[in-house]
C-alpha cells in the first residue's frame, strides 16, 4: 500500500500542496489530470528522484519520505521509457535483479519467463535502438517490475503508441496488475484509458 | 429582352459559383518570372563567404608548403636521426600520454559533476576550471614555479615559523624531486590539457539524457554506480575525444615547460622546445624539421578526432 499524506513539492515558481492519495494493495489506481498539471512530478517524488518540501510518503506503512530512490522497491516506468542505450534487452530484466545480488540461475529464470510472458524473447540480444514503440514499452515495463516492486509507477504508458498497439499493451497493464498483484500508479490525461483500466481514478483538480 | 435579362443573371451566378465571396484574392497577376537579380545575389554571397573563408585555408597551406619546400628529405631524415630529438621525441610522446590519461581520469568525474549537479560554488568551479584556457601560458608556468618553490600557501597560518616547501619536501622527504625533470613536463601539460579535456566531458555528458541514471537508481542503483553501469558506457566516445584533445594541447604545450621544466637536453627536452632550442642556435633545418614533424603528429590527432565525430554523429 502506498499512500501521500499533505505533501508539497516546489520546483522554481511552480508548486504542488496538500497532495494526499492512497493506493490499496493489488490496486490499479489511475490518476488523471490535465498536461503540466504535475504528474510527472508526483510519480518522480513518488520513486524518490525529487525531493518534497513536506508532507510523507508512506510505503506499507514505512515512512519513506527521506530514503534514496533504490531503498523505496518501486519500478517506474518514465513516459521516454529511458532504456539504457549500451545494454541488450536480456541486461534490461536483469538489471535490478543483479543489484539485489539474486543467484544468476533465478536470474536467468525469471529473466526468460518475464520475456516469454511480454512476448519479447526473440529480441533478447537486441540492444533498445531500433525497438519498435510497443517492444520498447515491454522491456521498460518487464525493466521495472523483473526484481518484484511493491508497486509499478507508469507516466503516460499508451500515450506515444498507435491505436492497434495501444490496446495490445492496455491489455498487458491490465494482465500485469492481475497476475504479479503489484499496485499500479498510472498516469494520463485520457478519460477511455482511465474508464477501461481503473480500479479507482483520483482527479487532480 | 426577358432571355438575355434571364442570361445575365445565369453569368451573375456563375460568377458567384467561381468567386465565392469569402475567397481572398492574393495576386492578381500569376504569370512566373525567374528572377535573374535573386541569381546574381546568390552567387554574390558564395563568393564574399568564399573569398573572406579562404584566406585564413590558404595561410595555413602556405605555412605548410613553405616548410615542405624549406627542407628537404634528407634533411629532415638527419634532423631525426640526431640522438637528442630523437630522445625529445620519446619525452613527448611519454609526457602527452601521461598528461592525456590523467586529464580524463579528472575530467570524467569533474565533467559528470558539473553537467548533472547543482552544488554551492558551482559557478566558482567552473570559472577556475577555464582559466588555464585563458591564462598566458608563461604565466602559468611562473604560477607553478613559484607554487613549487615558495614557501607554501597558507602554512603560516597554521605553522607560524615554518617555510614548507612543495618543491623541498618532494626533494627531500619524498626522494623524488619534481622541477626541471620529466614530471614538471607532464604536469605543465596537465594543467592546460585537462582545462580542454573537462569541457569536452561536460559537453558529453550534458548530451546524455540523465533520466536513464534516475531510472537506474528506482532499480536500485547507488548514483555511483548509475554513473558506471549506465552513463560511462554512454560517453566512451566523448572519452576518447577528450583524451585526443588533451593529448594534443600537451604536444603544442611549451611556455610553462620552459619555465618550470627547464629546456635541459636530454632530460626535459620536449619536441616543442626543440624547435625553439635549434632555432635559438641557428639550426632552422632542424627547427623546420621538428617542426613537420609535429604538424604531421598533430594531423593524425585531428584525422582520428574527425573519425571519432563522424561515428558519433551516425
Amino acid at each position: 500500500m502506498i499512500e501521500l499524506i499533505d505533501v508539497a513539492i516546489r520546483i522554481g515558481d511552480f508548486s504542488l500542496n496538500k497532495i494526499s492519495l492512497r493506493v490499496e494493495d493489488g490496486q490499479y489506481a489511475v490518476l488523471m489530470g490535465k498536461t503540466g498539471s504535475g504528474k510527472t512530478t508526483i510519480l518522480e517524488a513518488i520513486c524518490g528522484l525529487r525531493r518534497v518540501q513536506s508532507g510523507r510518503i508512506m510505503i506499507d506503512g514505512q515512512d519513506v519520505t527521506r530514503w534514496a530512490p533504490a531503498d523505496r522497491n518501486i519500478g517506474y516506468v518514465p513516459q521516454d521509457l529511458a532504456l539504457f542505450p549500451s545494454l541488450s534487452v536480456k541486461e534490461h530484466l536483469e538489471f535490478g535483479m543483479r543489484l539485489r545480488r539474486m543467484s544468476s540461475g533465478h536470474i536467468a529464470k525469471k529473466s526468460q519467463e518475464l520475456a516469454n510472458w511480454l512476448e519479447i524473447s526473440h529480441l533478447m540480444a537486441r540492444k533498445p535502438k531500433g525497438l519498435s514503440g510497443g517492444e520498447s514499452q515491454r522491456v521498460a515495463l518487464g525493466r521495472a517490475i523483473a526484481f518484484g516492486p511493491a508497486l509499478l509507477l507508469l507516466d503516460e504508458p499508451l500515450s506515444a503508441l498507435d491505436a492497434a498497439t495501444r490496446v495490445s499493451v492496455q491489455g498487458l497493464l491490465r494482465e500485469v496488475n492481475k497476475r504479479t498483484g503489484i499496485s499500479v500508479l498510472h498516469v494520463t490525461h485520457n478519460q477511455e484509458e482511465a474508464d477501461s483500466l481503473a480500479d479507482t481514478c483520483i482527479r487532480m483538480q | 429582352m426577358e432571355t438575355r435579362s434571364a442570361q445575365n443573371e445565369c453569368l451573375a451566378r456563375n460568377d458567384e459559383l467561381v468567386r465565392p465571396t469569402n475567397t481572398i484574392q492574393v495576386s492578381g497577376d500569376r504569370t512566373l518570372k525567374q528572377n535573374r537579380i535573386r541569381q546574381v545575389r546568390d552567387t554574390l554571397f558564395f563568393l564574399i563567404a568564399g573569398g573572406l573563408s579562404s584566406c585564413f585555408v590558404l595561410l595555413i597551406v602556405l605555412l605548410l608548403i613553405a616548410d615542405l619546400t624549406f627542407t628537404s628529405t634528407r634533411e629532415f631524415g638527419n634532423a631525426l636521426m640526431k640522438p637528442e630529438i630523437q630522445a625529445a621525441f620519446v619525452l613527448t610522446m611519454l609526457s602527452c600520454t601521461a598528461a592525456a590519461v590523467m586529464s580524463l581520469w579528472v575530467a570524467t568525474p569533474l565533467g559528470y559533476l558539473l553537467s548533472r549537479f547543482r552544488f554551492p560554488g558551482k559557478h566558482i568551479v567552473d570559472t577556475l576550471v577555464d582559466i588555464p584556457i585563458v591564462l598566458p601560458p608563461l604565466v602559468l608556468g611562473l604560477s607553478l614555479l613559484i607554487l613549487f618553490h615558495q614557501p607554501f600557501p597558507f602554512s603560516k597560518w597554521f605553522f607560524p615559523n615554518s617555510n614548507w616547501e612543495l618543491e623541498n619536501w618532494l626533494r627531500e622527504d619524498m626522494g623524488f624531486p619534481f622541477s626541471f625533470r620529466w614530471p614538471a613536463v607532464v604536469l605543465a601539460q596537465f594543467a592546460v590539457s585537462c582545462a580542454f579535456a573537462i569541457r569536452t566531458m561536460r559537453v558529453t555528458f550534458d548530451q546524455i539524457h540523465p533520466r536513464a541514471e534516475d531510472v537506474a537508481r528506482t532499480l536500485g542503483c547507488t548514483r555511483g554506480q548509475a554513473f558506471l553501469l549506465i552513463a560511462l558506457p554512454q560517453a566512451w566516445k566523448g572519452m576518447i575525444a577528450a583524451t585526443m584533445i588533451a593529448w594534443a594541447r600537451a604536444l603544442g604545450e611549451f611556455g610553462p615547460i620552459m619555465v618550470f621544466a627547464g629546456t635541459t637536453r636530454f632530460r626535459t627536452e620536449v619536441l616543442s622546445t626543440t624547435v625553439f632550442l635549434e632555432l635559438s642556435v641557428g639550426r632552422l633545418d632542424a627547427a623546420v624539421a621538428v617542426s613537420l614533424l609535429m604538424v604531421g603528429m598533430a594531423v593524425i590527432v585531428l584525422l582520428v578526432l574527425r573519425w571519432i565525430g563522424a561515428t558519433l554523429s551516425s
